[in-house]
């Protein structure tokens, strides 16, 4: 059951790449990377980590896609003179693969309601993955975390305002 | 088998007092806000239809309905017809991890309360709230209108930067309770509510929380003396009443959220479980209107200074001297 | 000392609404509870008599020219001496403000507001008052007052009879 529903999640999680790719409108584009997001986290729940799952929705879905959208709606990225917004057809492998997602989540909650037979061997519990991430993998860990840190000040440092110059 | 489909049976059950009550609470705490905001303005409230005004909002709804559902032109079609469910629908999906009650046991069965009792569920929650905002934005975007787009904007950021202080506020409560699961961050507050063991963190938790569910202060998004109606503005009949609803699931959802993570879930002496649980959520929807009622609203760039310069570092703090002392406490 | 402001400042509002919750709120139940306006409250117009029973208005125009929305409209006529009246008089209540303005113009007190304020109606039409709607049988405000007996045009007296009148003034004469 596992295994096919980790196929047919593969296949929608490819098409939707792929779609995102295809789509001209970036907000579009961005529908369709969400929805492939969700279909990968709920590949990480069937390989047995929930917790990776949950991160996938909340930091990619919920923060890292809201934040492309702020930045293609502050730009005005998206085509100024649409000329009646896309019909039904262009939407249907939206609400195709959406359907689908929803399905395979249906299914693993009819399966196993309680969340508690996460009984593969490979099953990775929070407390797992948080010994995982600050024991044995602290180190790399530190470096990307250092690696985002010189980001964020490059960043700050080229949008900074100069005193008397006004804004760069 | 047979147990298995007693449990499924079980669930939608659960799954369906759940829906039922939670939009007919909601339907009420329209009214109760109407009503207690207009108390607290000297006014009566809607008192007109039925006793004290009871009916009211059977007649929303059918004013909703037979509105006109206008689409604007050039407005992108689909987006616009499907954004207002989604919010209504993130705001629902949240209360399947929501614990209302202890287990009880039924035809032999031990049954938690709660529709699904995920070992991440508190994750599942902040996860549900940050999808949240997509109704809102993708609506504000599809309308095609200034203000929309303005009100959609203004949440994005706002959603950015409270939800990361709402995250902060949380990690002492699960430090205290070991667990991500709800069930368990319940039990770990039989005796103490986590209101008292974690005060600063309840607060930046009410702030965040409010910010990020758009309630006043903190309604930029659809600031009707700057942008009109906000995200809302080119929406009319039932597809706004979707968006209207989904805001006060929310507050009903602010209110579990609330309740188990900070103060004390079904904890409470000589009434029945269920009972504390709702007393203690409609409490603090009553906060919010509370608020509602006495807060103006502050500037879209205080908002954003205050959440970022002193929400998140007061967070970092509060997490620091939690953990230190728990290992203190521990060691 | 600003924080601690702040603070206060936060949370003095809530206190206050509190407060507030807990008072008899001072909205009047309208249909069942009605305030007595007071007598110069400007509502429902209607038109007043003399206190000899006569119309007062001599239909000339000033109320209607006096409307800032132009709801007034009449048609003049005389009688055989000379004495001017309404034809027909109608005033439009679905597009007057009750401004009062109609009022103050009228020489002849004849227009006059009253605080009869329930005038709505389902029906546009019906907002639409014609003069015998607006007339009424007493004299309003002012129940002395009769506009011939201080000038005109010997209607109610000869010309230049009236008590606090001049007689016609004779153009031919240089006398002052
Ligand atoms: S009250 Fe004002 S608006 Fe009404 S009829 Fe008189 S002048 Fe016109
Ligand atoms: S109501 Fe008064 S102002 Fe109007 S036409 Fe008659 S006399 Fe003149």
């Amino acid at each position: 059951m596992a295994s096919i529903m980790f196929y047919l999640l593969s296949l929608i999680l490819l098409t939707a790449t792929l779609l995102c790719i295809f789509q001209r409108n970036p907000v579009h584009a961005v529908l369709y990377l969400v929805l492939g997001f969700f279909s990968l986290a709920i590949m990480f729940y069937l390989l047995g980590a929930p917790l990776v799952a949950a991160w996938e929705v909340i930091v990619y879905a919920g923060a890292i896609m809201v934040l492309f959208l702020f930045i293609i709606m502050m730009l005005g990225l998206a085509p100024q003179d649409r000329p009646e917004g896309p019909g039904w057809q262009r939407w249907l492998p939206f609400v195709i693969l959406m359907a689908a997602v929803l399905a395979c989540t249906l299914v693993i909650i009819a399966l196993d309601p309680a969340a508690t037979a996460q009984g593969e061997p490979y099953s990775l519990g929070p407390q797992d993955f948080g010994e995982a991430l600050f024991g044995k993998y602290a180190l790399a860990v530190q470096v990307v975390s250092f690696q985002l840190l010189f980001a964020a000040v490059g960043a700050y440092n080229l949008g900074r305002i100069q005193r008397g110059k006004g804004k760069p | 088998m047979n147990t298995a489909i007693i449990t499924v049976i079980l669930t939608l059950c659960k799954l369906a007092l759940i829906f039922g009550v939670v939009l007919s609470m909601a339907a009420y705490l329209v009214l109760a806000e109407r009503k207690l905001l207009g108390r607290m303005q000297l006014r009566y409230g809607p008192n007109r239809i039925g006793p004290g005004g009871m009916i009211q909002p059977l007649c929303d709804v059918i004013k909703l309905i037979t509105k006109e559902d206008f689409i604007p032109e050039r407005a992108d079609k689909w987006l616009f017809l499907f954004a207002p469910g989604l919010t209504a629908l993130t705001a629902l999906l949240s209360f399947a991890v929501v614990p209302f009650a202890p287990p009880v046991t039924l035809f032999g069965q031990e049954l938690p309360m709660v529709v699904c009792d995920l070992n991440i569920g508190l994750l599942y929650l902040l996860g549900l709230s940050s999808l949240g905002v997509y109704g809102v934005v993708l609506g504000g975007w599809a309308s095609n209108s200034k203000y929309s787009l303005l009100g959609a904007m203004r949440s994005l950021g706002q959603l950015l930067s409270y939800e990361l202080a709402m995250g902060l506020a949380l990690i002492p409560v699960v430090l205290s309770a070991k667990s991500f699961s709800i069930t368990e961050i319940v039990m770990s507050q039989a005796t103490l509510p986590n209101l008292v063991k974690h005060p600063l963190a309840f607060l930046i938790f009410m702030i965040s929380v409010a910010a990020e569910s758009k309630r006043t202060p903190f309604d930029m998004p659809e600031a009707e003396n700057e942008i009109v109606g906000g995200f809302h503005t080119e929406y009319s009949g039932m597809r706004f009443g979707l968006f209207f609803v989904g805001e006060y699931i929310n507050l009903i959802v602010i209110g579990a959220m609330v309740t188990v993570l900070f103060l004390g879930g079904w904890h409470g002496p000589l009434l029945p479980p269920v009972a504390w649980f709702l007393i203690k959520v409609l409490f603090v929807a009553f906060v919010f209107i509370w608020a509602r009622g006495s807060m103006p609203r502050p500037r879209y760039d205080q908002l954003m200074r205050f959440g970022w310069t002193v929400m998140i570092p007061i967070g970092v703090i509060n997490i620091l001297l939690t953990a230190a002392v728990l290992l203190a406490i521990n060691s | 000392m600003t924080l601690w402001r702040d603070i206060k400042g936060t949370l003095q509002p809530f206190w206050i609404t509190l407060g507030y919750l807990f008072q008899k709120p001072v909205t009047i139940q309208y249909p069942e509870v009605k305030r007595t306006p007071p007598p110069r409250y400007r509502a429902r117009i209607v038109l007043t008599r003399d206190p000899d029973g006569g119309e007062r208005c001599v239909a000339c125009h000033l109320c209607s020219g006096a409307c800032p929305v132009d709801c007034i409209s009449m048609q003049a006529a005389e009688d055989a001496d000379g004495r001017r009246y309404a034809a027909w008089f109608r005033i439009n209540f679905s597009r007057c403000i009750f401004c009062g303005l109609c009022a103050e113009a009228c020489p002849t007190l004849a227009i006059q507001m009253t605080p009869d304020y329930e005038i709505c109606n389902r029906d546009i039409l019906n907002l639409v008052y014609e003069k015998e709607d607006l007339l009424i049988d007493g004299c309003g405000k002012d129940t002395q007052y009769n506009f011939y007996e201080h000038a005109g045009i010997g209607v109610a007296n000869e010309r230049g009879r009236n008590q606090d009148e001049y007689g016609p003034v004779d153009p031919k004469s240089l006398l002052p």
